[in-house]
């Protein structure tokens, strides 16, 4: 069985690999914090996986009444971030990546004076920022699609991204719904949940149910979307509204800060008002 | 726990298998990967998905397909490889190790006519790295340092021309991670295309449209190279003039860099031709040479012209006659005319007798096809050599004694003298797919180092680690490398 790797890029930021768990990691600030802080993360990811599944078969289970107490500090903050949408399907595994990228960023950062870092979990991404430093994040499907400035005084610590297209499996019909949010789980958790709102029927969406995919399938039989076809502009206006609609209600809640969403060319933007600037461009 | 491993029995005629890899321990069904895309279930076994490389032999042909045409054979047949004897593991798939300090992922131990060898073999990121490209063609294609396009973005320059072809320098840091994001990506897929053999459209700032694959002639402005050049039109000359002698009165050669005119040239006079009388525009060199007699292009001989007769300046009375028998022709021998003056002394095009159309196609004869060869260069510095040993200036030193062997995909690479080990190596040779990339963007090529086992312990290698072949056999999927 493969071990837990950490390795430099060319560029000096942070490699760390296992499993299916694959970080890019890099932090700001003067040498004798990166460095440190940079073995921290090394030192705090070797049991991640591990630890995480010795509770996968909780951890798999849809949260319902009873908020399950998973012992694993990776597991608390995925129950955390999905426990708010107990009333419709969801399973902690909806929050696995952001929150791994969360424990990550609080050791990279613990006891370190780094002006910004980020650990970005296959598009999960977990943020530091302190004032007055900022971060600019990408959508990139082959170049750059969209773009936000995070300034320290934002209450945005975590971006996520979900899609049918995406390495996790989707209800929805979505290329992307990118999401900022106070952590990086509580992004990915949104990002599951409004994606999968983005939705309609039609013979060009097919769908399977997931264990018939994959055996493992915490969503079990639920129909998960494996091909999207063209569809007619109405049908997309549709499915955007309902993506809007689910993301503008997680934001009055205070789950997320903002969403964009984009389908087949399209995209809306459900974000606050911040002195007219817009958080995505 | 064991239990839990065990898949029901339903789930093994579903064909799914468990994946051991790292503790998710997933289940797979057929034709799909696990939760991490490394592994997969490919009929029921547990495979890489990006396997590992092996070559029948270093330098040597390449081993033929198992079985049938398919690539992916599956398993080694024992006529290819017996036990393993003679194979040689390339860096394709290998993987890297992180952090570099650890030792490649394979160290294989062999021995190779009767002396104990080593080969570390791995696959390194190079941010430092790009293509030459040498286009045989002598179409226009732009000028020099002119800036080379993909998809709008500049990915590298047209660089000094060579006898008979046009130069690429493309990638390098600048291009790929010294611009924009959307310059670096775009710069990474160009130059992996080209690494992987495929074809890939360049756009030149100020020149032409070229398509560009290894092993393939140029495609220039949608007009597919043929043959390289002869010679310039001088050489032409040269080469040819005894054969047209008693033929001709008058040969010029077309050639956007040097026409060649028989008479005037060294060529003819040593054969006592009598000077004809046409002169032809551009700059003299020396006599019967002349420079830019029009401007560069996709007509004859690399010029831009269709009608040869427009470089003639003047025809000189005083030295021809009527009935002068004048062959045009360009250096690849594309193009010919065979022309006869009138009593005005202009030239009127007639039928080409048959022993002047045969020197033409000599011509046509010597030209080489016209290929694109894409040379990978790039640096194997740094960090890239610690898992090669413990102190890596010594593996840098063991390569420039050539002592150490360096191959990429089994080709063996050309390095750069002077400091770090910067390399060449010709792409077609390597198997198919040798090529793959990091997003910072960066390129990620096999390269293997060999040397004998004890110059390997001498110079801090992990020789602990050394493995057998046997045992990257056993332990490992592998294809067999179907390059040419």
């Amino acid at each position: 069985m493969n071990g837990a790797v950490a390795a430099r890029l060319p560029d000096g930021r942070l490699h760390l690999q296992h499993g299916p768990i694959d970080l890019i990691i890099e932090a700001f600030g003067a040498p004798d914090q990166v460095e440190p802080a940079y073995r921290q993360a090394i030192e705090r990811f070797s049991d991640v996986l591990p630890t995480l599944v010795g509770e996968l078969a909780l951890l798999r289970r849809p949260v319902g009444d009873a908020c399950p107490l998973p012992r694993g500090p990776v597991a608390r903050r995925m129950v955390e971030a999905v426990w708010p949408y107990r009333e419709v399907f969801i399973t902690p595994m909806a929050a696995v990546a952001g929150a791994v990228a969360d424990e990550v960023i609080q050791a990279l950062c613990a006891g370190r004076s780094l002006d910004k870092a980020y650990v970005n979990n296959g598009g999960d991404i977990a943020i530091h920022l302190s004032s007055p430093h900022s971060l600019r994040a990408g959508i990139f499907a082959r170049a750059l699609d969209g773009a936000v400035e995070l300034t320290h005084d934002q209450p945005v610590r975590g971006i996520a991204t979900s899609g049918w297209r995406g390495r996790s499996f989707s209800l929805g019909i979505a290329d992307s719904a990118t999401i900022l949010a106070s952590t990086a789980a509580a992004a990915d958790a949104a990002a599951t949940v409004i994606a999968n709102a983005i939705n309609v029927d039609h013979p060009a969406v097919a769908r399977r149910p997931a264990r018939e995919l994959d055996p493992d399938s915490d969503l079990l039989d639920l129909p998960v979307t494996v091909a999207v076809g063209r569809l007619p502009p109405p049908l997309l206006d549709q499915a955007l509204a309902r993506g809007v609609a689910e993301a503008r209600r997680l934001r009055f809640c205070g789950l997320i800060d903002s969403a964009a969403l984009s389908l087949q060319g399209r995209w809306r933007i459900e974000a606050p008002c911040r002195g007219g600037k817009k958080a995505v461009q | 726990m064991s239990d839990e491993l065990a898949l029901t029995e339903a789930e093994q005629t579903a064909g799914i298998i468990r994946c051991d890899a790292c503790p998710v321990l997933c289940r797979i069904r057929p034709g799909r990967a696990g939760a991490c895309d490394r592994y997969a279930n490919e009929g029921g076994k547990l495979v890489r998905l990006d396997p590992l490389v092996l070559l029948a032999k270093p330098d040597l042909a390449r081993v033929a397909f198992v079985e049938g045409s398919s690539s992916w054979p599956g398993e080694l047949g024992p006529n290819v490889l017996g036990r393993g004897e003679g194979a040689f593991v390339t860096g394709i798939g290998a993987t890297t190790t992180y952090p570099d300090y650890k030792p490649a992922p394979f160290i294989v131990s062999s021995r190779h006519e009767g002396v104990d060898m080593v080969t570390v073999v791995t696959e390194g990121i190079f941010s430092y790295c790009g293509v030459k490209v040498k286009i045989d063609t002598d179409r226009y294609i732009g000028p020099e340092q002119a800036p080379v396009r993909v998809k709008g973005e500049a990915v590298g320059h047209v660089t000094t021309a060579e006898y008979g072809s046009q130069m690429l320098s493309l990638g390098g840091v600048h291009h790929l991670t010294g611009g924009s994001k959307k310059e670096g990506v775009v710069t990474c897929d160009a130059l992996l295309a080209l690494c992987n053999r495929e074809a890939v459209e360049l756009a030149i700032d100020g020149g032409s449209t070229v398509v560009v694959q290894s092993g393939q002639p140029p495609v220039v402005n949608g007009q597919r190279e043929q043959r390289m050049r002869v010679g310039c039109g001088s050489a032409a000359i040269g080469m040819f003039a005894p054969q047209w002698k008693d033929h001709v009165d008058e040969v010029i050669v077309v050639d956007d860099h040097i026409t060649g005119v028989l008479t005037e040239h060294q060529g003819g006079r040593f054969l006592d031709m009598k000077p004809a009388g046409i002169r032809v525009r551009g700059r003299k060199s020396t006599p019967g040479r002349y420079f830019q007699v029009a401007e560069p292009g996709l007509g004859w001989g690399g010029t831009h012209i269709s009608n040869p007769l427009e470089i003639i300046e003047k025809i000189d009375p005083r030295q021809a006659w009527a009935g002068l028998r004048l062959l045009m022709v360009s250096t690849t021998g594309e193009h010919s005319a065979w022309f006869e003056l009138d009593r005005e002394l202009k030239p009127q095009p007639r039928e080409m007798p048959l022993a002047v159309r045969l020197v033409v196609e000599r011509i046509a004869e010597n030209c080489e096809p016209a290929l694109c060869t894409v040379l990978f260069m790039a640096g194997a510095g740094g960090s890239l050599r610690a898992g090669v040993t413990e102190n890596p200036v010594r593996l840098t030193r063991s390569v420039r004694q050539t002592l150490t062997k360096v191959t990429l995909g089994g080709v063996p690479a050309y390095v750069w003298p002077g400091g770090g080990i910067t390399l060449m190596v010709d792409v077609a040779g390597m198997p198919e797919k040798s090529f793959g990339y990091v997003p910072t963007p960066a390129l990620v090529a096999p390269i293997e180092f060999t040397l004998r086992a004890d110059d390997y312990a001498a110079l801090g290698g992990y020789a602990s680690r050394a493995v057998t072949l046997e045992d990257v056999l056993r332990g490992q999927r592998v294809r067999i490398g179907d390059s040419s």
